[in-house]
């Protein structure tokens, strides 16, 4: 039987997947509830935390409330910009957006892929922010620059796994709003861990949820990271206890929703 | 030259529901074709299975000799997608929605400036180019969705009821716009549910219903095929009614359709122009005045209704 020759190939994968992370971006910089919303409301929990909390709880150990605080509040406005994957992929959905870039001669992979990395590097704005700003309300390093960026790095990389997961969630949220509705995960996940007061100063069975739970690891490896002996003296382990858990929780996320979004994209 | 899609015996399925219930269709090239139905009919779903956006759960589709399941890459190089199915996202500027399309599709920086350019230049998009299109009206939105499909210079162009929800004035847009792609050798495949539009821009209407094809032709075959010839009579006074209503049922093979209301009589017959003299002669002995006399095709809608199971509702 006789075809016609499809012309041109499409775009290549990582000119896709850039391509479809640029379209991400711009819509993120030029929504201000997007831009300003998150940003504000970042800087607003931080004073709370910092002034409000800050006065009732001056130290925790030997460490200073607001370098206990900072690492935890910096690791945790990670997965609050990650809910905005959630809400961004189910609006794509339901636009048509999705339907066009799939009619489109590329990878539906990059489809996906371009929005979780354009979501990731909005995630790490907002942690240079959120980082800035504890310096300003008085976050020291107390163990060098090297490991501080670290736990920026591994910071970016558990930003990436739950941009990952909210997407995910989005897939099967069904609207923006229902997507927007799955944000009461995020408290839970925040509130219940070590980010903003010792595990162990929680009733028995909660502790057991917040010392199990993905978030409490990483933070207190970025703690450990950015301040040194003093948190692992507050802390009670070292970094030993809490790095391998952090790396486990980022590639467990990462392994289980990835493929779930490849499913999700092929039934879209 | 493969014939632009030919289906055979397609079937999908969502849950208990056949969208697609066995349908067959080839369509040559080098025409504008219609697929009618009314909503639910399965339009949507044929457009997205032929856009490979839904894979069939059964029987064959081909599109230009490309099998659309298992040549997927192949079937995408070769369409544009645009109306209900597709969008475009709106934070952006109308040119930063084309270079997007067509950097996609694999264009060059400089081939894709090109080709934005050109496309706008053609759907007289260039006054708005630089716009945000959050700022566009429903029209010029849905010409900026017309235009994405056609920045990778598509083979077919598959346009998923694009006037659904447009004022009358940016729909003749669309259909110029889309009329004047047809003219210049781009193949178009639009669903609508309006007749008119089918009328006025397809050479070939297939009529869908309930996921299979139940009637395809020209316009004027289709409307041949629900039969016959009508004559329509309009009577001046409402008391000459029944005196034409006689008249016409002697003459004519069936009753015509009366509406009391308008005092207007509807006859069907096969063979128009020489009842409609044995019409004119017998109203005028039975001394009825006439407003208006005409002869005239069955119009789309008369098929439309013949054919699909709406009919029955009627």
């Amino acid at each position: 039987m006789t075809t016609i020759a499809a012309p041109r190939p499409g775009a290549s994968y990582p000119v896709a997947v850039v391509t479809v992370g640029v379209r991400a971006a711009r819509k993120f910089i030029r929504t201000p509830a997007l831009l300003l919303g998150g940003t504000v409301s970042g800087v607003m929990f931080l004073l709370i935390f910092r002034y409000v909390f800050g006065g009732a709880v001056a130290h925790i150990g030997t460490m200073t409330y607001v370098d206990f605080l900072a690492p935890g509040f910096i690791v945790t406005s990670t997965i609050f910009s990650a809910m905005n994957s959630g809400t961004g992929m189910a609006e794509d959905l339901q636009e048509g957006l999705v339907d066009r870039l799939r009619s489109l001669p590329i990878s539906g992979s990059a489809i996906v892929f371009g929005r979780v990395l354009a979501d990731t590097l909005m995630a790490g704005w907002g942690l240079a922010l959120t980082a800035g700003c504890s310096f300003a309300v008085g976050l020291r390093l107390h163990n060098g620059v090297g490991p501080a960026l670290g736990a920026f790095g591994l910071s970016l990389l558990f930003a990436m796994a739950f941009c990952w997961l909210f997407t995910a969630l989005g897939f099967f949220s069904g609207s923006a709003q229902a997507a927007q509705s799955l944000a009461f995960l995020v408290f839970p996940l925040s509130f219940v861990s070590s980010a903003y007061v010792p595990v162990k100063t929680m009733p028995g069975w909660m502790q057991a949820f917040a010392a199990n739970q993905p978030v409490t690891p990483m933070v207190n490896t970025a703690r450990i990271l950015t301040e040194g002996h003093a948190a692992v003296a507050a802390l009670g382990h070292p970094l030993s206890a809490y790095l391998p858990a952090a790396l486990l929780w980022t590639a467990g996320i990462m392994a289980a929703t990835v493929p779930l979004c490849a499913w999700k994209l092929r039934r879209a | 030259m493969p014939a632009l899609i030919e289906a055979e015996g397609l079937i999908k399925t969502f849950g208990s529901v056949r969208a697609l219930d066995g349908l067959d269709l080839t369509v040559p090239t080098g025409q504008i074709v219609a697929l009618l139905g009314p909503n639910g009919a399965g339009k949507t779903t044929f457009i997205r299975t032929l856009a490979t956006l839904l894979r069939p759960d059964g029987g064959r589709l081909n599109l230009l000799g490309h099998d659309v399941a298992r040549s997927a890459s192949e079937v995408r190089r070769l369409i544009g997608l645009a109306g209900q199915s597709a969008a475009v996202e709106s934070t952006m500027t109308g040119r930063e929605n084309l270079t997007m399309v067509a950097r996609l599709y694999g264009q060059s920086r400089r081939q894709a400036a090109a080709s934005t350019a050109d496309v706008l230049d053609r759907l007289g998009l260039g006054e708005f180019a630089g716009r945000p299109v959050k700022t566009y009206s429903g029209g010029q939105r849905r010409r900026l969705d017309l235009g994405a499909s056609l920045v990778g210079s598509p083979r077919l162009l598959l346009l998923d009821e694009p006037t659904t929800g447009l004022d009358p004035r940016s729909r003749n847009e669309l259909w110029d716009a889309t009329r004047h792609l047809g003219a210049t050798g781009t193949e178009i495949l639009l669903s609508t549910q309006y007749l008119d539009e089918a009328d006025q821009l397809a050479a070939r209407i297939v009529i869908i219903d309930a996921g299979r094809v139940v009637a395809e032709g020209t316009p004027g075959e289709l409307k041949s095929r629900a039969g016959t010839d009508r004559i329509e009579v309009h009577v001046r006074d409402a008391g000459d009614v029944d005196v034409a209503t006689r008249v016409l049922t002697a003459i004519g093979l069936n009753p015509p359709e009366v509406d009391t209301a308008t005092r207007r009589l509807t006859l069907a017959c096969p063979d128009g122009p020489t009842v409609m003299a044995a019409v004119t002669a017998g109203l005028v002995e039975a001394g009825v005045a006439i407003d208006d006399l005409t002869l005239r095709r069955p119009t789309l809608d008369e098929v439309f209704l013949a054919l699909t199971s709406q009919g029955a509702l009627v």
